[in-house]
């Protein structure tokens, strides 16, 4: 575990396995005679046609859509939530057995229920999103808050801060690199959510391009592109998340120590 | 390191009667906004307990339930007794991990939900398309868990293993496992969890027996919501057993450790 | 703590008698239990101690004798089980910015840089006088260069060096330090001695001083004041007469520091 691998090595291995996979992939692909499964090309070119038929950008930009919206409205209702049973044990308390039951409950079996709330509609869709980031984001904020170091804590109040400046001046800045942590994963969960939630016949987007793209004609080339591309997009959201992760006020959170 | 002072009679109360309030506030808000909202097609609370309980009456409740519990059971020992293994060759093996990482990176925002086209081509429909999903939802966190849990392990614990000329497999059964287990075990809650979540999503899809199947058919079938909602309750509470089972699991794995569980070098 | 025929080489200071400086700190009658799992666990029994102003006494014992929660009882964060401790005679309720805790380097704040950790308690003052101060205690503490530095990217010693700085820049006028060199190596816990001692004499607060290094005690202490095994109370009060600087060759001092290694009952020899 002691070798450090060069850049071009750290560059090049990953390249390297990915032509190795495809490689395989288009082999076997070749090798079974399948009539149905895409090969690597015949992705591309799904790709390509939906770009041509001017689709790709909006499915695109609706997943998104969805996404951010159900996404930041339990970014405004998990934080707040989980700041309060950070602070207060007893709302925790209260709060817990409610989080341990409903958050089992796949978003996708909320879907009949998402769909008499709502119909329909972009909205359905929104709820599930909404629902599969809430409970990670305020876990991940409660978490947080309680990971403050009881040291700090004292030193806060040494220094004659009130409780609501001992909240302010301490614990939300402690316990911030971790709750950021922990909204990356949230975000990541939202967009895996978004293929579950764009099941609601909605008709546009990535995740309904994998359902319907085998519904409407064993298209399966679209299937494995819209696949590929939520991976992409996933990908970058994620690295999105980290850059966040190393902005000077937070960055002391991710580094080791001396 | 505030002395407990011997709390009040009512502070105990409250702290033992928290838990309940919390569900109870739940069903009684969810009663008091259906009264207002009279024609909605969503069950009142007893109602929803009434369905489970002529749905149990009949063992037709426990059906679903064995055949989801066997399914995920299934899924899940498939991906622990590949991903471990797989996670510990990753995080030991600088070149590997280097390799396949970004292409795991690539696959894990990918929703298991997404590979049900793909896994009812290749398997069909049926119960073994169910379990592939399943063991695809949790197989690449649980490889990354690993992998983590290895990378992050005693620097201590790895090099006295190799200091009494302990490598590869034997280095990874004698040393490696047993050092990273308390992580590993909440790796494997954790995974389990998604297992739980994921198997429901694919017996919408693919089987026709299970609690997944039984939302979605007794709405199709009739619009029976009491159902619904009366699966979906069933479903939250099987995840909740299962997961405090995992962290008996793991508070068993850790007591005899003392204090070490988790702790870097 | 006896005023009877003292022993060669110790001189026991009755309470009150010949130092003129008034007295800070009391501790009256002290005892503190907490309640746990297998009964009461009894950590401080009956303790009974006087600071006077400027003094720098260390609390001496071996760990988990409950020093640590004496000097939390008297900073105000944990509450005792009976007895009273009174500052400047105002009983003590809670942490006062008047007297402040420095923990071990785990204290300083790692979100703000040096001189935002060194300026904390100052937010009430003028923009001008802030900045002023914290560039008087910067420079005091030896960090210059260092003001935007955050502390994940300083040595141990340094960061314990911004939580000192911190603590004196409010201007307190107790300070308590509980083993605050502990995690540092012995060759930097002697330079940071020094520097107190330094900081001591520049400003002359009182200061209670945790720690189980014997050395250390005889080192920095007016006072040494011995503590028991739990359940701790106070075997013997030590004084330490020997001027600033201190030769730690020389005879007086390992004649007090033997006689403290007796007092624990430690051979000293190994």
């Amino acid at each position: 575990m002691a070798r450090r691998l060069s850049p071009a090595t750290r560059l090049g291995l990953p390249l390297a396995a990915a032509a190795a996979a495809l490689a395989a992939w288009a082999v076997a692909v070749e090798a079974t005679g399948t009539a149905v499964f895409p090969s690597p090309l015949e992705v591309a070119a799904g790709i390509g046609e939906l770009a041509r038929r001017g689709v790709l950008g909006a499915y695109v930009a609706d997943s998104l859509r969805r996404v951010a919206i159900g996404y930041l409205l339990a970014l405004a209702v998990g934080v707040p939530a989980g700041l309060l049973f950070g602070f207060s044990p007893l709302a925790a308390r209260i709060a817990e057995p409610v989080i341990q039951l409903l958050r089992p409950i796949s978003p996708l079996a909320w879907i009949p229920v998402a769909i008499v709330l709502f119909g329909i509609t972009d909205a359905a869709a929104v709820f599930l999103i909404f629902l599969a980031s809430v409970f990670p984001i305020a876990v991940a904020t409660m978490t947080g808050v309680h990971g403050v170091p009881e040291m700090m804590l004292r030193a806060g109040r040494n220094f004659g801060l009130s409780p609501l400046g001992l909240a302010l001046r301490v614990v939300v800045p402690a316990a911030l690199p971790q709750v950021l942590a922990g909204l990356r994963i949230a975000l990541g969960i939202a967009w895996l959510v978004v293929v579950a939630a764009e099941m609601i016949a909605v008709s546009s987007g990535l995740g309904y391009l994998v359902i319907d793209a085998r519904n409407a004609g064993q298209r399966y080339d679209l299937v494995v592109a819209a696949m590929l591309m939520i991976g992409v997009i996933g990908l970058a959201l994620d690295l999105l998340a980290r850059r966040v992760e190393r902005l000077r006020p937070v960055r002391w959170g991710f580094a080791r120590e001396s | 390191m505030s002395p407990s002072p011997t709390a009040g009679l009512g502070r105990r109360l409250l702290h033992r009667l928290a838990p309940f309030a919390g569900l109870a506030l739940l069903v009684a808000a969810w009663d008091v906004a259906l009264r207002l909202a009279p024609g909605s097609l969503l069950p009142r609370p007893a109602e929803v307990v009434a369905a489970l309980g002529r749905l149990a009456a009949t063992d037709e409740l426990l059906g679903h339930v064995v055949a989801s519990v066997f399914r995920v059971t299934w899924g899940f020992l498939l991906a622990a007794v590949t991903a471990v293994p797989a996670g510990v060759a990753l995080g030991l093996v600088r070149p590997a991990n280097a390799a396949l990482g970004p292409l795991f990176e690539l696959l894990r925002p990918i929703s298991p939900l997404a590979w049900i086209p793909l896994a009812i081509l290749w398997l069909g429909v049926g119960d073994l398309a169910a379990v592939a999903i399943i063991f695809l939802g949790s197989f690449l966190p649980l490889v990354l868990a690993t992998e983590n849990a290895v990378r992050t392990m005693s620097e201590v614990h790895l090099a006295a293993g190799r200091n009494f000329g302990l490598d590869g497999v034997a280095l990874a059964r004698r040393v490696v496992l047993p050092s990273i287990l308390p992580s590993l075990v909440v790796g494997l809650r954790l995974s389990l969890g998604i297992a739980w979540l994921v198997v429901v999503a694919a017996e919408m899809i693919a089987v026709t027996s299970g609690l997944g199947f039984l939302i979605i058919d007794a709405r199709n079938a009739g619009n029976r919501y009491d159902v619904v909602v009366g699966g979906m309750v069933m479903i939250g509470l099987i995840g909740v057993a299962l997961d405090a089972g995992m962290r008996r699991l793991e508070r068993s794995l850790v007591a005899g450790r003392g204090a070490e569980a988790g702790e870097p070098a | 703590m006896t005023a009877a025929a003292p022993e060669p080489g110790v001189t026991a200071r009755p309470a009150g008698g010949g130092d003129a400086r008034p007295v800070k700190v009391a501790v009256r009658d002290l005892t503190v239990r907490f309640a746990a799992d297998r009964g009461d666990l009894r950590v401080l029994e009956h303790v009974d101690l006087e600071v006077r102003e400027g003094e720098l006494i260390t609390i001496l014992g071996p760990s988990g004798c409950g020093k640590s929660t004496l000097l939390n009882v008297i900073g105000g964060f944990v509450r005792p089980t009976s007895g009273a401790v009174t500052i400047d005679g105002e009983p003590v309720t809670g942490p006062d910015p008047r007297r402040i805790f420095v923990f071990q380097e785990r204290g300083v704040f790692p979100w703000l840089t040096v001189e935002g950790n060194i300026g904390f308690g100052l937010r009430g003052l003028p923009a001008a006088d802030r900045a002023a101060r914290i560039r008087h205690y910067v420079k005091m503490v030896g960090l210059a260069g260092f003001e935007k530095a955050y502390p994940h990217e300083l040595s141990g010693g340094m960061k314990q060096r911004v939580e000192v700085a911190r603590a004196l820049a409010v201007g307190p006028d107790v300070l308590y330090l509980d083993e605050p060199f502990g995690a540092l190596d012995s060759i930097t816990r002697l330079t940071m001695r020094a520097e107190l001692l330094r900081l001591w004499q520049a400003e002359r607060k009182t200061i209670l001083f945790v720690t189980h290094d014997i050395e250390e005690s005889v080192q920095l202490a007016d006072r040494i004041v011995v503590m028991s095994q739990r359940p701790a109370r106070i075997r013997r009060i030590v004084e330490v007469d020997i001027p600033h600087p201190r030769d730690l060759s020389a005879p007086r001092y390992l004649e007090l520091r033997d006689a403290i290694f007796a007092e624990i009952g430690l051979a000293h020899q190994i």
